[in-house]
């Protein structure tokens, strides 16, 4: 028999261990700590003493790896679209009908790297578009920020900025309340775990699923807390038109208002508050600035209309009643109000109210005293005792690119790193740009206008920074160098994005991907990549930072991981790196792109020095061992989140914003203009004091697709939520023929042999439609139809319907972009639209539709 | 001697299918000579979870049931199998040999559970192992318990007489008992899984208030009280662990100066009776 190794490797998921037999992965588990490793904190609470157990967990996805690396639809070789032929004609509207041949790397190198020659040559660089999916594998080196935008800020291009797809309220509403800009609007959560273990008496979860997605990446770690809390007693209502998994595990009431009326409900809270003098006067007072103006408007003094829970309920369906008892019983108790499952985020913030949501969530945790023992805005998925002082910088920190416009690199990692650094004039703010939300109308229209380029972390102001496409004296886009293909299931209105695929407007279309789905099969060239176990990196479990900064509190035990190169790269797919490297040579960047010829492992090598691991263990030890676990200092003292500002002194937590520009005097208070939580936005009224769909305080504003919009709504009357999906992160462990098809509440074996997508439909619109449990069903607006089979159900009221974002796949049954898809692209119904005009966000929470049996 | 047990709790189970990928992880393409060899990739449920959802919008709750082989003590399949094509091992585990099984797809149909897969390809039928290659290694649990991230499975390695001690002191059940097949997969709270329950909202007629503290008595028929409950913040009453299809019922409800409201229904299945109002005495 074979020796068995035992390696160890990252995912988005979690860390694990990877046990590999005669050149093959037979088994991946979470890990299992020695005794060797760093103790488990120990927070005494309550009479109790709290410890997580010695181990990792690991998500549903991380488990269907060796189901996604051993996948017949991985790529093997480099392939050509047959009827492509870039010295004649391209027939580039046949792209996602035509077949592929295989073709060698050179000859695809030779395509790739002369047409980009031809488009510099001809247009310039920024004729060349390329943006890369979120979240697709896990290392800190070859993430996108990495391997990728090293060799795309050598040749030059135009990038498709990401949205804040999971911050969008926050981000566009929130930040204009409280700052918080270096974290896109969501807010701090230090220490918040022991601070609910100690004093919490309720926690509200609005729009907050932390079962289903984790906080981010870090698996089911926070599960083991919310045992503990509900042990304690703690109380746990849920608020979601979704009856969640989270809800279905600890939930002591649940609230499903319509969609996209939360704000209401919002509302009559504060009403019931303010009227029942049951808010801390104090805090306002001393806080918070403009309270006055909200309060006109929640009793009706601005519009004549009282926000009385009576009128609550004519828009959410709730009961006056109900309401009412859950605004007393919050008064009352000390409340976490965990608004999203990361502390922000929460598919609420991802809708046509979003930005007014967010604000009313930081408005409701202000009137009760946000910041004191007990009451806080928190996600319950991070805020767990944590060593800050440690740098291990997170993938966003740019890795071996050291781009400091476009990854924090700038922050604190790239000065020991790198001596020289890569950045693109072009990917900068005086360059050229294109909205990911609008690759469709920029290719196909040729131009664009918008505010804000992409995660407007800078400040509260860069947001309303106005960019157009083309920028001035830059050319349209030429090529489109795509590095993998999940936006058909991701971004909204979709069938958009088939048809920016199909068009003479788009010559050349490159995709970078592992697996043949989704977009991949409109490219004209595709190069196979190998997945995260075939090559050589390095992680930390949940390990982002940037935006999130020290988002590892959401993990019980800090792991850093040597991502071991477990088996060879499958048929000739490559790992990033050495494409980039590959078409490096051709492009005479080689000895730029791999300094000198730096292998990977040379690479994760400077990366180990360049951190505090040296500090603590050698590299062999670590390169023999696999991971580490980051000790939690002995004289641990916590610092819990936003303690400081309630009590009024500087900031005490290790927070990394905001920048001291900002502020009147560094490290105290917030960092909007008045330094406290602004009910009227001082960078609004700065801004566009008249813009109603923002406006000056949080106020409920009817839906631009809801139960309001009422020719729309006579023709699809059931609003359709897709929040982010519980079995897949995003689309990676969606399609490729994974285990996870076969999950009975992720996909729907029909007797065709084909698995379908699940929408969730209330038993009486299900009666009403002659629709039965299991079948397919027919969802369609004027956007898109895609083919479902239905669960009927009790967990969504009736008027809503649920089913996830996300499907990898996308599967026409007619023209590409015109006809019926039956993979589940839920994303075809969802509104291109952004949330306002000066909000430039997704909303595909706001998305009316009909369901009939099919 | 020690056996093995598998504990199934249905309360801390939220379906995330960790038992069942962990499982696919540790079978497809490996074979494990000479206890078991590979699971197909698509097809089988060696961990097959089921889903019971309870009651109407809103009040409403959901269940999961894990159901491995429940490696019986008094196995049917054992006794069905010829030539030892199934056993039983001094551990308790149950196993089908993969070269005295082959062909036999009637093996199949003697389990009561389901629990029993057929490979085609193969031509074999195969089930849940307990990891039992695993065990001899050295692991200390199939790799179903240790991916289980909420502790909902926990395994027992005891004596027969200690698991009834805990079987008794932690309210341990066996599902469908009457197949009588004697299992060794034990399920805490089976209640949120095979029983129903009654609940609705009590509500304050004249003032539009949620009733908190209103006394609520389930009786069965007419008169025999069966359960008692009071009524929460939201007005909100639950009674459960109730049997299904047991027939009609009669609640009331009480609240200081309102009227005394009764309410007679028969038992289906879980039941939201919705909100009851009050009116002022």
């Amino acid at each position: 028999m074979e020796k068995v190794e035992k390696l160890t490797n990252g995912t988005t998921g979690g860390p694990v261990f990877v046990y590999v037999k005669d050149g093959k992965i037979i088994r991946i588990t979470p890990m299992e700590f020695h005794e060797s490793d760093a103790p488990s904190w120990v927070i005494e609470a309550r009479g109790r003493k709290f410890s997580p157990p010695r181990k990792t967990t690991l998500s549903p996805y991380s488990f269907a790896w060796r189901s996604m690396i051993y996948s017949p639809k991985r790529l093997l070789y480099p392939l050509k679209r047959v009827d492509f032929d870039p010295g004649g004609n391209r027939n580039c509207t046949k792209r996602g009908e035509s077949g592929y041949e295989r073709i060698s790397w050179d000859e695809a190198a030779d395509i790739v790297t002369s047409e980009i020659k031809r488009i510099k040559r001809e247009y310039g660089p920024a004729a060349i578009l390329s943006t890369a999916s979120s979240h697709h594998l896990w290392g800190h080196l070859g993430y996108r920020h990495s391997a990728y935008f090293r060799f795309m800020n050598l040749i030059g291009f135009t990038y498709a900025d990401h949205n804040p797809d999971s911050w969008e309220g926050w981000h566009w509403g929130g930040m204009h309340q409280w700052g918080f800009s270096h974290r896109l609007g969501i807010p701090e959560q230090y220490d918040l775990l022991e601070d609910a273990l100690k004093h919490t008496e309720m926690i509200v979860f609005w729009s907050s699923d932390p079962e289903t997605t984790s906080g981010i990446y870090a698996a089911f770690e926070s599960t083991i807390r919310r045992q503990w809390l509900k042990e304690l007693g703690v109380k746990m209502v849920f608020i979601d038109p979704f009856y969640n998994h989270t809800a279905a595990m600890y939930s002591d009431k649940w609230f499903a208002p319509r969609p996209d009326t939360g704000n209401a409900m919002a509302c009559a809270i504060a009403f019931v508050w303010i009227t029942e003098d049951t808010y801390d006067k104090d805090y306002i007072e001393k806080r918070s600035v403009g309270f006055e103006k909200f309060r006109d408007y929640i009793l009706g003094e601005e519009d004549g209309i009282p926000k009385t829970p009576e009128w609550a309920e004519q828009e959410t369906t709730i009961p006056a009643r109900e309401i009412r008892a859950l605004a007393r019983e919050w008064a009352s108790k000390k409340t976490m109000l965990a608004a999203g499952g990361l502390g922000g985020w929460g598919g609420a913030c991802r809708s046509a109210t979003g930005t007014g949501w967010a604000r009313l969530m930081i408005s409701l945790a202000a009137m009760q005293g946000m910041g004191k023992p007990g009451s806080n805005i928190w996600g319950t998925t991070q805020g767990a005792p944590h060593n800050s002082s440690f740098l291990f910088p997170g993938y966003t920190e740019g890795g071996l690119s050291g781009d400091v416009d476009n990854s924090a690199a700038g922050f604190r990692f790239v000065y020991r790193m790198h001596d020289r650094p890569t950045r693109s004039s072009i990917n900068a703010p005086m360059g050229q740009h294109v909205p990911r939300l609008r690759i469709p109308e920029c290719i196909l229209d040729g131009k664009y206008e918008w505010r804000g380029k992409g995660f407007c972390g800078q400040s509260i102001e860069a947001q309303f920074h106005k960019y157009k496409y083309p920028a001035d004296g830059y050319p349209e886009i030429q090529m489109y160098y795509r590095y993998g293909g999940s936006f058909i299931g991701t971004m909204n209105e979709t069938n958009r994005y088939v048809k920016a695929y199909r068009t003479e407007r788009l010559p050349f279309v490159v995709n970078q991907s592992i697996w043949m789905e989704g977009e991949t099969k409109f490219a004209d060239i595709i190069l196979p990549a190998c997945t995260n176990f075939e090559r050589w990196d390095m992680s930390e479990f949940a390990g982002c930072h940037g935006y999130i900064p020290d988002n590892t509190s959401q993990v019980n035990h800090r792991v850093i991981t040597l991502q071991k190169k477990c088996i060879e790269p499958l048929g000739e797919s490559k790992s990033d790196y050495e494409i980039f490297a590959f078409l490096s040579r051709k492009l005479g960047l080689y000895d730029l792109y791999t300094e000198g010829g730096m292998t990977e492992l040379d690479w994760v090598r400077r990366y180990f020095d360049a951190t505090d691991l040296p500090k603590y263990i050698s590299w062999e030890e670590f390169f023999n061992k696999g991971y580490f676990v980051v000790p939690i200092p002995e004289d641990y003292r916590p610092t819990p989140a936003l303690r400081w500002f309630a009590e009024g002194r500087k900031r005490d937590t290790p927070d990394w914003g905001p920048p001291p520009e900002s502020q009147e005097e560094f490290g105290k208070g917030l960092q909007t203009t008045s330094g406290l939580i602004e009910f009227e936005s001082s960078s609004l009224k700065k801004f566009d004091p008249g813009d109603e769909e923002r406006p000056l305080i949080p106020k409920y504003n009817y839906s631009w697709e809801g139960h309001h919009t009422t020719r729309l709504y006579t023709k699809y009357p059931l609003q359709l939520i897709s929040p982010h999906p519980r079995f897949s992160f995003h689309t990676m462990g969606d399609g490729k023929e994974s285990w996870i098809k076969e999950i009975k509440d992720h996909r729907m074996l029909k007797e065709d042999g084909y698995y379908y997508w699940i929408i969730r439909i209330n038993s009486k619109d299900a009666e009403a439609r002659g629709i039965k449990d299991q079948d397919l069903v027919k969802v369609f607006n004027d956007r898109g139809i895609v083919i479902c089979a239905a669960q009927v159900t009790e967990r969504v009221p009736p008027g809503t319907v649920h089913s996830y974002e996300s499907c990898a796949d996308y599967d026409p049954m007619g023209k590409p972009g015109e006809s019926m898809d039956r993979c589940g692209c839920i994303n075809l119904l969802t509104p291109g639209r952004y949330i306002s005009k000066n909000a430039c966000g997704m909303a595909p929470n706001s998305c009316l539709v009909q369901i009939e049996k099919y | 001697m020690k056996k093995w047990n598998l504990v199934i709790d249905i309360s801390k189970c939220h379906d995330c299918n960790n038992c069942f990928l962990s499982c696919k992880d540790e079978y497809f393409e490996n074979d494990f000579p000479p206890y078991s060899v590979a699971q197909p990739r698509h097809g089988h449920r060696w961990m097959n979870i089921m889903r019971k959802e309870r009651g109407q919008y809103p009040k409403v709750d959901v269940a999961y049931l894990p159901i491995p082989c429940m490696h019986c003590d008094d196995a049917p399949c054992v006794k069905s199998a010829k030539d030892g094509a199934v056993y039983k091992r001094k551990d308790g585990i149950v196993l089908i040999d993969p070269e005295k099984a082959k062909g036999k797809k009637d093996i199949l149909s003697s389990c009561p559970y389901g629990a029993i897969w057929w490979n085609d390809e193969k031509t074999l039928p195969q089930k849940c192992t307990f990891c039992v290659h695993l065990l001899e290694d050295g692991w200390k649990q199939p790799r179903c318990v240790q991916a289980c991230p909420t502790g909902a499975l926990q395994v027992l390695f005891v004596e027969d007489a200690q698991m009834k001690k805990i079987r008794e002191s932690e309210g341990l059940e066996v599902y469908k008992p009457e197949y009588k097949t004697k299992p060794r997969v034990y399920y805490k709270n089976l209640y949120r899984y095979t029983r129903c329950f009654v609940a609705g909202s009590v509500a304050l007629q004249d003032t539009d208030e949620c009733a908190q503290g209103a006394s609520v008595t389930l009786k069965k028929g007419q008169r025999k009280v069966i359960a008692k409950a009071e009524t929460n913040n939201y007005g909100d009453f639950k009674i459960d662990n109730l049997e299904e299809n047991s027939g009609s019922y009669t609640l009331e409800i009480r609240y200081p100066e309102y009227k005394k409201q009764s309410l007679s229904f028969n038992l289906g299945k879980s039941l939201n009776l919705g909100t009851i109002f009050l009116s002022r005495a």
